[in-house]
């Protein structure tokens, strides 16, 4: 009798640090935005441990460079600009993730029923059209004034308008997805409704649904950042860089770092994640897979 | 052959509406399946052959109710699959099957083996998780696959054993009815005969109706026991295989057989070439559509359609002029054997 357990078969077993070496070696470029990413992260998670208070006054101390208290110097209210850009990831990556996710969750959701649906379709479509008729920033701004300042008016101000954008990719996949002989072979061995959806309509939609949410995830990043620096996004008193970056608009000529800090933190965490959402999209094709990847 | 067919075709037709190629200018339609009318018995092996575009693989859909026909009936054992409701038909698909082209496209990309060959049963509720992963390793034992192929993903297969896995899930609900459409046409040469022996062995060990699709003719030579010719969504000749091989009554039949490359020198007849193209679908010639590019052709060609019609033994035809075709056939036949 063969052997029919699985576990054995499988290429890969555990964790081997080598082969992470190997793969850090043929993908530098993957790998350091990985670790940057990462190092976002951890920053996010352990800000109280690494900056002081970036809500503490210290007028005395106002636009004053870099000293032993505040190694990137304070702003025009004097708090601690490094304390500030630390707490301010969090901010940002809590607003990139949170759109990312609520995007994803919705626009495939509405996405694969307007594939599946021809009348449902249609008229999901004609909305998302009128939705997206309007410019993005125009309707967060508003949704953003029409509630009470916070981090959940902004998640939600920038997600709504980012679903027709992701309705729209998910139904021309699925359109695409559906024409696939195993599909027709599915259907005609009795598989139909939530499970064809879920068994091979979704898996296979996925892959661009993911690139797409590090697109929407880097968008948010820079909209929220938009919102605060135009004052509809968080309230003042919680550090985000575009509120940082307003701040700094009217000292620009005399303390550019002031601006100059958050706006590289910006630039790096958004360039980093529309970095690997290119990498996602290769790595999620089963059939582009290249031997030995992680 | 017992006289009640197990699938039977009554004068189905599928239309496709193309729109308009331009604003305000006629709708177009193309007829896909004209009024097909074909019987076949339990147990027999009904190859369709025909150029590409002549309609083969919608009515393999049709068959397959994977879409419904513009007009006709379709019937397994009696019962018409158009009858019944959702949860009726989706009984009804456990006893007729389909094997696809291309064998990869026809399997999900994301799964693996063991779960494509297993959907059928779960859907079916063919038992606990485990009674179906040993009816699955047996499936795979009886195409010809280890248990270690039942682990792999599609991409890790060759085109060869993702076709026996498609066949497979084909045989897994122990159809009574197989559409093979093209089953081994995307595949290598010495792969296709290990795939056709299969599918032929499978076929004696289940009783299966067999309805082989191809464009090859010595394939289906090899496994049909009648023959349709399609040429433009209609049947043109039917007969038993060596029938019609041997005696073939329409002219495109003819055609046909003499493109069939042959090795030996001595025996390639005077080629009946075919002349100018396949004509569009879209408008296809009045009366007998083979009639632009057929030697044979009058007027009478133009002006009438030709019905499928008995012209001895169980041979059909649908030619004005099938019986002199067949007697200058069988002159030529003379002159070369004299030669």
């Amino acid at each position: 009798m063969p052997d029919n357990s699985i576990a054995d078969l499988r290429p890969r077993q555990g964790f081997q640090p080598s082969r992470l070496i190997g793969w850090v070696g043929r993908e530098p470029m993957t790998a350091s935005c990985v670790a940057v990413l990462l190092f976002f992260v951890l920053v996010a998670i352990f800000a109280p441990l690494i900056a002081g208070d970036p809500i503490a006054l210290n007028p005395a101390e106002r636009l004053t460079s870099s000293s032993e208290s505040a190694i990137w110097g304070r702003d025009h209210l004097g708090r601690d600009v490094f304390a500030r850009a630390v707490y301010g990831t969090r901010t940002s990556m809590l607003v990139g993730f949170s759109v990312a996710g609520l995007t994803t969750l919705f626009g495939v959701a509405i996405g694969i029923y307007a594939g599946m649906s021809r009348i449902g379709g249609a008229v999901i479509m004609r909305l998302n059209d009128a939705m997206m008729a309007i410019p993005a920033i125009l309707l967060a701004i508003a949704l953003a004034s029409l509630m009470n300042a916070g981090v959940v008016t902004v998640i939600i101000a920038i997600t709504l308008p980012e679903i027709p954008r992701m309705v729209r990719l998910v139904r021309s996949v699925v359109l695409g997805v559906r024409e696939q002989p195993y599909v027709a072979a599915a259907t005609s061995i009795g598989t139909s409704g939530l499970a064809m959806v879920w068994r091979h309509i979704l898996p296979n939609t996925l892959g661009p649904v993911l690139v797409q949410a590090t697109y929407a995830c880097a968008s948010a990043i820079i909209a929220s950042a938009v919102l605060s620096f135009l004052g509809v996004g968080t309230s003042p008193e919680v550090p985000s860089w575009g509120g940082m970056m307003a701040d700094a608009r009217s000292y620009f000529r005399i303390h550019p770092e002031l601006m100059a800090y958050p706006g590289a933190l910006l630039s790096m965490l958004v360039l980093v994640v529309n970095i690997l959402g290119d990498r996602l999209s290769d790595a999620l094709d089963p059939r582009k897979t290249r031997r030995g990847s992680l | 052959m017992s006289s009640k067919p197990y699938l039977s075709l009554d004068k189905i037709s599928k239309t496709y509406a193309l729109g308009r190629e331009k604003f305000g200018g006629p709708e177009r339609f193309l007829q896909a399946v004209d009024q097909i009318s074909l019987d076949v018995p339990r147990g027999e092996t009904l190859g369709l052959v025909g150029e590409s575009g002549c309609g083969k693989s919608s009515l393999a859909r049709l068959i397959m109710q994977l879409e419904r026909p513009s007009s006709g009936a379709i019937a397994f054992d009696g019962v018409d699959p158009a009858g019944l409701n959702a949860t009726e038909l989706k009984a009804a698909r456990q006893r007729f099957q389909m094997i696809f082209q291309d064998p990869y496209a026809s399997l999900n990309p994301r799964m693996r083996a063991r779960a494509i060959i297993a959907e059928a049963l779960v859907n079916f509720r063919k038992g606990n998780a485990e009674e179906i992963n040993r009816r699955v390793e047996e499936l795979a034992i009886q195409v010809g696959l280890s248990s270690f192929h039942l682990d792999r993903f599609p991409h890790e297969l060759s085109g060869g054993q993702c076709q026996r896995i498609g066949i497979a899930r084909a045989i897994a609900l122990s159809p009574d009815l197989i559409v093979a459409d093209e089953p081994v046409s995307a595949l290598d040469v010495s792969i296709q005969a290990q795939i056709l022996n299969l599918i032929v062995r499978l076929q004696e060990e289940m009783g299966l109706t067999l309805v082989f699709i191809s464009h090859d003719l010595s394939v289906v030579s090899h496994v049909a026991d009648r023959v349709a010719v399609m040429y433009l969504g209609r049947i043109v000749e039917l007969g038993k295989t060596a029938d019609l091989f041997g005696r073939p009554a329409h002219p495109y039949t003819r055609t046909l057989l003499t493109a069939v490359p042959r090795p030996m020198p001595s025996s390639r007849g005077k080629r009946s070439r075919i002349s100018g193209e396949l004509p569009s679908p879209l408008n296809p010639p009045s009366g007998c559509h083979f009639r632009t590019r057929c030697s044979f052709a009058d007027a009478r060609c133009a002006a009438e359609v030709p019905v499928l019609r008995v012209i001895g033994g169980a041979q059909q035809a649908a030619c004005h002029h099938a019986e002199d075709i067949q007697a200058t056939l069988n002159q030529d036949e003379i002159e070369t054997d004299n030669a």
